[in-house]
């Protein structure tokens, strides 16, 4: 190991409860909502305790429902009551201000453990849709209010929510040849944002493990591509992959024991291999004179999709796990590249050639119907939410990377402001 | 010599004609793909260090900036194309008969792509740029163990920007001696 040439630093899980207290570099911010965005009063929750409120348990829930485009929070200054309880509630109150759904809660303190009870009306049919109460230390406040977030998400638009869920992405400050790359993860809202690895060379690929407690990335840290696994708990990492030349694009299997790769051989072919993600031993499942790269598993692990050139520009193709033939996937446009598979497998996020532009589109495997979602000019790295309701990727904007979310079905789109540096390559975690 | 000659088919059969846009800042001399088995014209540079061959003629329609003579050199190149222009075939030359004459140095190829287009995807322009290089060093006759090759992608551009004129010179390889 070269040591001298390099600057990387590994950090573990004390230094990610310090980070917690860190600015967040994200806000999200929505750039197009729902049409008829869902009315709500979200009541601020009491609080049982002797000490100063540790959290703002409905602000967090707020935000959240906010952020996901769906919703349109009451101000708390048109609210004309603000009880803690269900039976406390006058639902002629909230009709009035016409909101669809009423949420009410309190934070409770018992010693070092708090508690969290909410409960959820519908204003008009004046029924209870969701109760429920959850235990809790105090370090796990705003994972709490995501939790509540997420329980009033699913109970009114069907869709589990995401709140509670992290995403990688790779963050780049400086100007070449002098850059700092770092490997970042953050909850979904863009909080608690903690530095995984920094190193003055590039990161790329990030990939969460099934369990989502690991990330494969790619480093050049050594001045050469290697593919990392490295532990978010612990911090300690291993190299899974560092063949001579190119050794990129790491994709879990659904099982979470191998990765699908990308290496070079001495032409500058590349080709998907099945590496384990311990132990040795290969599987080469490409052979072509081609660019074969960018491999993403089925859900039922049964299937690779992966970019190749062998047609002349890049399209996506898929190859059984087992071996056996290709055959190509995309069809509609000169460029499709870099497939990402929906949460119940119906459908791939690629990259696509717009006229011109490199944009966001879902395909429907079954149909083969292509929809492009974003509408920039450089978007890239589309990645699902593990509810396979909306997509975040990376485009440009104003000369910097930044990250962009929108729905499948395109009607919501937001934007992650990000403050000061260049980021890319979202990857939304599992549940 | 044998080796020398399988390097040249492989270099023959990986190379293709390619277009013909006016790239990066510099110089006009006129060049076209170095090696390029496409036309049959004759009015091409020809491989130097290759030796009698099959391969006669390469096609001169393009221009190419090289920059820098001396110990670095910047290989540019076409949008998501992967031939090194003849424009190069002279210097290029010198730095394979630099590794044959020194068998104790070594090259470090960097191959770039631009920032359009994936990323992972563009690892793989950058391999395969990198490779082309490396393809005609061995030809000048170079040692495959003499030269290293990494790929940036899109990772590492020379000029920040989403001009044109910054895609230009960010389609590179560069050469480093070690």
């Amino acid at each position: 190991m070269n040591k001298s040439s390099v600057l990387v630093i590994v950090v573990g899980m004390l230094l990610w409860m310090l980070a917690a207290g860190l600015r967040a570099e994200l806000v999200i911010e929505i750039t197009r909502g729902a049409t008829r965005p869902i009315p709500i009063g979200i009541v601020p929750f009491g609080w049982a305790g002797s000490e100063q409120q540790p959290a703002d348990i409905a602000a967090i829930v707020r935000s959240d429902l906010t952020g996901s485009g769906r919703f349109n929070a009451l101000d708390q200054s048109d609210m004309l009551e603000q009880p803690t309880r269900g039976v406390d509630i006058d639902f002629d109150n909230w009709r009035m201000v016409a909101v669809d759904y009423v949420l009410v809660g309190e934070l409770a303190q018992d010693g070092e453990t708090f508690s969290i009870r909410y409960q959820l009306f519908d204003v008009y049919g004046g029924r209870q849709v969701v109760a429920d109460q959850l235990l809790l230390e105090r370090r796990d406040m705003r994972a709490a209010g995501h939790r509540v977030a997420d329980s009033v998400y699913e109970a009114i638009t069907g869709i589990p929510g995401v709140f509670n869920t992290k995403i990688a992405y790779i963050s780049v400050s400086g100007v070449p040849p002098q850059q700092q790359y770092q490997l970042i993860v953050a909850d979904a809202d863009g909080n608690n944002e903690f530095v995984l690895l920094e190193s003055p060379q590039p990161i790329m690929s990030p990939a969460w493990s099934p369990d989502g407690r690991q990330l494969a990335y790619v480093s050049f840290e050594l001045g050469r591509a290697q593919v990392y696994v490295q532990s978010l708990r612990t911090g300690t990492r291993r190299v899974v992959s560092d063949k001579p030349g190119v050794n990129n694009a790491p994709a879990w299997s659904p099982d979470g024991r191998e990765l699908a790769l990308t290496r070079s051989d001495a032409d500058g072919n590349l080709d998907i291999y099945l590496v384990p993600v311990i132990g040795s031993g290969e599987t080469r499942l490409t052979q072509r004179r081609s660019i074969d790269t960018e491999p993403a598993w089925s859900r039922d692990g049964k299937t690779i999709f992966f970019t190749s050139d062998r047609g002349g520009a890049p399209q996506v193709y898929q190859v059984p796990v087992s071996g056996g033939d290709v055959s190509r996937v995309t069809f509609e446009g000169r460029y499709n590249a870099r497939p990402r598979v929906s949460a119940n497998g119906e459908a791939i996020a690629v990259v696509h050639d717009d006229r011109g532009k490199f944009r966001v589109a879902v395909q429907d495997l079954a149909s083969g119907s292509l929809q492009v979602l974003s509408d920039g000019a450089l978007d890239e790295s589309p990645s699902f939410a593990p509810n396979g309701a909306q997509l975040i990727y990376a485009t440009r904007r104003g000369g910097r990377g930044v990250l962009e979310t929108v729905s499948v079905d395109g009607a919501i789109s937001g934007r992650v402001k990000s403050v000061g540096n260049d980021v890319r390559e979202p990857v939304w975690s599992p549940y | 010599m044998v080796m020398r000659n399988i390097f040249l088919i492989t270099l023959v059969a990986g190379l293709a004609a390619c277009g013909s846009n006016p790239p990066p800042s510099t110089t006009t001399s006129s060049g076209g793909d170095l090696l390029s088995s496409s036309g049959g014209a004759d009015n091409g540079a020809s491989t130097s260090g290759a030796n009698e061959s099959s391969i006669r003629s390469v096609g001169l329609d393009d221009e190419m900036a090289v920059e820098d003579t001396a110990d670095a050199l910047i290989v540019y190149f076409e949008y998501d194309r992967s031939e090194v222009s003849a424009q190069y075939a002279d210097i290029l030359a010198s730095h394979g008969r630099r590794l044959a004459q020194n068998p104790g140095q070594r090259l470090r190829l960097e191959g770039h792509a631009d920032e359009r287009g994936t990323r992972e995807y563009n690892i793989g322009l950058g391999e395969r740029r990198a490779q082309a290089v490396r393809r005609v060093l061995l030809i000048s006759g170079a040692s495959p163990g003499q030269i290293s090759t990494v790929s940036y992608g899109e990772e590492r551009p020379a000029s920040l920007g989403s001009t044109e004129s910054d895609y230009e010179k960010n389609r590179r390889v560069e050469l480093s001696w070690r």
